[in-house]
C-alpha cells in the first residue's frame, strides 16, 4: 500500500461529508412527504414551546414509528444522521491521523470527540 | 394556518435565506430565525433548533467540496474545534437558563456585528513569521492558487483559540454558525489568508453545531415539522448560491442589500426582545 497522506484523509473526509448530507437529506425529504400526507390539513401550532412528541424522544419508539411510516419519526431519524455526519468526520480524521502516525492530532481529534460526548451526556441528564 | 401552508412558507423563506446566506457568507441561520419567530410567531427554541440543523447541512455539504480542493487547513480546523465544541456545549447549556427575550436581544446584536464584519474590505495577507505554537502544532501550511502553491504561517494561536471559544458559545446559544466570528478570529488575529480562513471556518461550523445539537435534540428543541422545510430549503438555497458565486464575481451590491435587510431584522429582534414579545 502506498503511503497514506493528508490528501487521502481529505478525500475520505470529503466523501463522508457528501454521502452523509445526501443520505440524511433524502431521508428527511421522504419523511416530509409522509408527514404532509398525514398531517397536511391539521393546524400548525409552534407558538408555545412544548418540546416534541414523546415517541420521538426514545430511540426504541422512534425507530419503530419510522418503520411504521410515521413521517415525523422518519424526518427525525434523518436529522439525527445529519447531526452525526460531522461527528463521523472527526472519527474518520482520527483514524486517518493514526495511519499517518500523527499522534498529536489523533489526541486532538479524540479530545473533540470527548467534548461532544460530554455534551451528549449533559443534554441527557437535564 | 394549515401544516401544508406553513411548510410551504418556511420552505420558500428558507430557500432565499440559504441563497442570501451563501452569497454573503453570513449563513442561512441569521435570516431563518427572524423569519420563524417574527413572521410565523414560532417559539424561539424551535427556531434555534431548526436553524442549527440547517447550519450542519450547509456546512457539511460545502465542506465536502472545499476539503477535496485542499484549501481547508484541516489541522488548524481540528485544533480550533476543541475551542468551538467546548464553547457550543456551554452555549447550549446556557440557553436553557437564559430567558428567551434576552436571547432575542443578543441575537439582534450579534446579527448587526456580523453584518458590519461582512462589509469589511478583505485584504489578502500572507505572513511568513512562524510562531512557536504554530510550529509545534504543525498549523503552518500551504494552499493552491491560480499562481501556484502559496505557503503561509499562523500567528497568535492562543488569541485565535480564545476567540473561537466565544464563537462556539454564540453558536450554541443562538443556533447560528457564527461564521463571521470564526473568520474574524482567523483573519484578524491569526493572520491567515482569506480563502483559507473562510473554508476552514466552514469546515468547523458543522461539528460545532453538532456539539450543541445533541443537547437541543434531547431537550425537544429540534421539531421535525419545522426542521424538515428549513433544512431542505436552506440547503438548496445555499447550493444555488454557490453556483451563482462561481459565475459572478461582483457581489458587493448584494452584500449591501443583505446588510440592510439584516440590520432591519436585527432591529426587530431587539425591539421584540425588549418589549418582551419574544
Amino acid at each position: 500500500m502506498a503511503k497514506f497522506k493528508d490528501t487521502d484523509i481529505q478525500a475520505l473526509i470529503g466523501n463522508v461529508l457528501r454521502a452523509g448530507t445526501i443520505i440524511s437529506i433524502s431521508i428527511v425529504f421522504i419523511g416530509g412527504i409522509f408527514y404532509l400526507y398525514r398531517h397536511g390539513q391539521t393546524t400548525a401550532g409552534y407558538q408555545v414551546f412544548t418540546g416534541v412528541p414523546d415517541f420521538l424522544q426514545r430511540p426504541g419508539s422512534l425507530i419503530t414509528s419510522a418503520f411504521n411510516f410515521r413521517g415525523q419519526a422518519i424526518i427525525q431519524l434523518g436529522i439525527i444522521l445529519l447531526i452525526a455526519t460531522p461527528i463521523l468526520r472527526v472519527i474518520c480524521s482520527a483514524i486517518g491521523f493514526a495511519i499517518e502516525k500523527d499522534y498529536l492530532y489523533v489526541g486532538i481529534s479524540v479530545l473533540v470527540l470527548l467534548i461532544i460526548f460530554a455534551s451528549l451526556l449533559n443534554g441527557h441528564a437535564g | 394556518m394549515s401544516v401544508l401552508l406553513f411548510t410551504l412558507i418556511i420552505l420558500i423563506g428558507s430557500y432565499f435565506a440559504g441563497l442570501l446566506g451563501s452569497l454573503t457568507g453570513l449563513g442561512g441561520g441569521v435570516v431563518i430565525i427572524p423569519l420563524l419567530t417574527l413572521l410565523l410567531k414560532v417559539d424561539i427554541h424551535y427556531a434555534i433548533g431548526a436553524s442549527l440543523v440547517s447550519v450542519i447541512a450547509t456546512s457539511s455539504g460545502s465542506a465536502a467540496a472545499y476539503v477535496k480542493e485542499g484549501i481547508t487547513n484541516m489541522r488548524l480546523g481540528m485544533f480550533l474545534e476543541i475551542a468551538t465544541t467546548a464553547g457550543a456545549m456551554c452555549g447550549a447549556i446556557l440557553a436553557v437558563y437564559i430567558p428567551t427575550h434576552y436571547i432575542a436581544i443578543l441575537f439582534g446584536v450579534i446579527l448587526i456585528v456580523s453584518a458590519i464584519l461582512s462589509l469589511r474590505k478583505k485584504a489578502e495577507i500572507i505572513v511568513q513569521h512562524k510562531s512557536y505554537l504554530s510550529e509545534k502544532l504543525k498549523l503552518n501550511s500551504s494552499y493552491p492558487t491560480a499562481n501556484g502553491t502559496v505557503n503561509y504561517s499562523v500567528n497568535k494561536v492562543g488569541g485565535g483559540f480564545f476567540m473561537m471559544l466565544f464563537a462556539g458559545i454564540i453558536s450554541g446559544l443562538l443556533g447560528i454558525g457564527s461564521g463571521a466570528l470564526k473568520v474574524i478570529a482567523m483573519d484578524s488575529i491569526m493572520r491567515i489568508p482569506f480563502k483559507v480562513s473562510t473554508t476552514t471556518s466552514n469546515f468547523m461550523i458543522g461539528v460545532t453545531a453538532s456539539a450543541s445539537a445533541v443537547v437541543y435534540l434531547q431537550r425537544g428543541y429540534i421539531s421535525p415539522g419545522i426542521s424538515m422545510p428549513v433544512v431542505i430549503g436552506v440547503l438548496f438555497g445555499a447550493f444555488t448560491g454557490s453556483k451563482l458565486l462561481v459565475q459572478s464575481t461582483s457581489s458587493r451590491w448584494l452584500r449591501w442589500v443583505f446588510a440592510v435587510v439584516v440590520a432591519f431584522l436585527a432591529g426587530q429582534m431587539i425591539y421584540n426582545g425588549v418589549t418582551g414579545k419574544i
